[in-house]
């Protein structure tokens, strides 16, 4: 009881800081909701060649917009915080209370997940309403399925990379450095149909385009094939573990020195 | 073991690869009193208070802080210890009193909020965020995050560092208010002004180890009291204070272990030969004077 309270608490604490610190709160928030208009309304109307019926460009922004929500929240959003919590000594702070760790970390992977979940449901109803992208009611399961598996193992990549990021001021550098060229390469923006097959093969080996794809895969059954998802599955669950290894063994509660 | 002593520390080791920071050192606090851990940088003062806080885990040595052995991690030992670190920073996005009371979550029994606000002085900027404070001003933010779970032992980590004059009175208000709350402190600091004014008990570290310790009048005594005044020019000394004596222009300062039977013999014979003694005073050594007596004999041993 008294755990819950104090991972309430907490919770509440780490919700409170994220809106009041503007300029997270709108790269998170504001900036996957911006693209996903911008790109569906120069975009969204144009078809792909189809052999049944054309598909719009909207129903693949919605669900890729979706990833880099999620992994804006999850992954940038934490490894970025955690690093800088480091940096300033607050985690050092933390570590002298008696604050378990596991509630300090929970906290804190709660508030990305759900916040992740809202941007998600925010984009969903907005895809659905504006621009005619809508998620199959059959697969509203493997839709969930896929965006928890995917917020965990962005959770556990942004806490394996906090790990190793050396210091505050290149979190920014490392993690950018890291999101912008994936989400370029993991059709978020483009399609990816006309790469050359070693880019492709690149972008196969990192979980963004497995978490963009499974997502997409649920928006049109045209897009939906089984074998596919249990590969997004399985290389998301991959990415899970190693981020978690990474996490457990290289965890820093102080700056190097 | 007692139970009269709040940390009990012996024999204890740390090294950082080939620097030896703390050198094996022994510590008693008692229950309740102030202690200070006094020395230049570098000395090991910080090593020694984060082994006792639990980030450090030392090399060898016993340690026992409240019967608990700090290496371990125990929450029960943190509900009973505060630790205000020597470099940290407040989060940036939350008030003082939000601050505050965040802490306060983490205990079982917190000080109310209006004590830990009253004894840092932070009342009347409770609703105030950090960036609005002064150094001096997040330094006692920092001091009210460490008493907020009502500790037994509270470390402070030079609480004063780089504090102007003013501050730093308001400051040993702050920790004198602490001793009126039965709490057991255990400060380092390099300011002897500092531990003459609030500490009950104190301890000069230097290179890793306790060269001396007291409380803060025992550590002053250390230094010999030096008679001064002013007289003629060229004076010759009777052969018992001769070599005592130091010369600069008219001034003479005249250093005594023994410093009844110096002036005796100093003021016989000013009377005897009538030699005017004028200005004639007695500096009883301050704690400064110890310190940097302490420091320059540690120094002229290392260059052995």
């Amino acid at each position: 009881m008294r755990q819950l309270r104090l991972l309430a608490i907490q919770f509440v604490y780490e919700n409170v800081r994220f809106w009041r610190n503007a300029i997270a709160a709108f790269f998170t928030v504001a900036l996957p909701l911006a693209m996903m208009v911008i790109l569906c309304l120069l975009l969204g109307s144009q078809q792909t060649s189809a052999e049944s019926a054309p598909i719009y460009l909207s129903t693949f922004y919605v669900p890729a917009i979706s990833a880099m929500a999620v992994i804006g929240a999850c992954f940038t959003n934490i490894a970025m915080e955690v690093a800088i919590s480091r940096d300033r000594g607050l985690l050092k702070r933390y570590r002298g209370t008696p604050l378990p760790t596991s509630i300090l970390v929970s906290a804190k992977l709660t508030h990305a997940i759900l916040l992740g979940f809202l941007l998600v449901i925010c984009l969903l109803c907005l895809g659905a309403w504006a621009f005619d992208a809508t998620l199959q009611d059959m697969r509203v399961g493997m839709f969930s399925l896929m965006l928890i598996l995917g917020s965990a193992t962005f959770c556990a990549l942004g806490l394996a990379i906090a790990a190793v990021i050396p210091n505050a001021e290149a979190s920014p550098a490392i993690v950018q450095a890291i999101v912008l060229p994936l989400l370029f390469i993991s059709d978020v923006f483009l399609p990816m149909d006309n790469a050359p097959s070693w880019l492709q093969w690149i972008a196969s080996v990192f979980p963004v385009r497995h978490f963009a794809l499974g997502l997409q895969s649920s928006f049109h059954p045209l897009l939906t094939n089984d074998i596919q998802e249990w590969v997004h599955l399985v290389v998301l669950s991959i990415w899970f573990v190693v981020g978690l290894v990474v996490a457990i063994r290289y965890f820093r509660w102080e700056p190097k020195r | 073991m007692g139970n009269s002593y709040a940390i009990e520390v012996e024999g204890l080791h740390k090294s950082y690869g080939d620097i030896e920071a703390v050198r094996g050192i022994d510590l008693k606090v008692k229950i309740g009193e102030i202690f200070a851990l006094l020395g230049p940088n570098g000395a090991g003062k910080t090593t020694t208070i984060e082994i006792l806080e639990g980030f450090i885990e030392p090399n060898a040595g016993q340690v026992r802080v409240l019967g608990y052995d700090p290496a371990r991690h125990e929450r029960t030992y943190k509900e009973r210890i505060g630790i205000v670190l020597q470099e940290t920073e407040v989060e940036e996005f939350l008030s003082v009193e939000e601050s505050i009371q965040l802490v306060r979550s983490y205990y079982q029994n917190p000080l109310s909020i209006d004590d830990v606000l009253a004894a840092t002085g932070l009342t009347d900027l409770r609703k105030v965020r950090p960036r609005k404070l002064s150094g001096g001003q997040k330094r006692r933010l920092d001091v009210a995050m460490g008493l907020a779970g009502n500790p037994d032992l509270l470390f402070l980590d030079e609480p004063t560092t780089g504090f102007d004059p003013h501050a730093r009175r308001d400051a040993w208000d702050m920790l004198r208010n602490l001793r009126e709350l039965g709490k057991t402190v255990l400060l380092t600091s390099h300011y002897m002004d500092e531990v003459e004014h609030v500490a009950d008990r104190a301890a000069v570290m230097i290179s890793g180890k306790i060269v001396s310790e007291g409380t803060p009048q025992e550590l002053a005594h250390e230094s010999e009291p030096t008679i001064c005044f002013s007289a003629d020019k060229n004076l010759t000394f009777p052969k018992e204070l001769a070599a005592d004596v130091n010369q600069d222009d008219d001034r003479y300062e005249l250093s005594s272990p023994d410093l009844v039977k110096t002036l005796h013999v100093l003021t016989g014979w000013a009377i005897e030969n009538s030699v005017e003694l004028e200005n004639l005073s007695i500096s009883r050594g301050s704690l400064d004077d110890a310190f940097v007596k302490l420091t320059q004999s540690s120094e002229e041993k290392s260059e052995d």
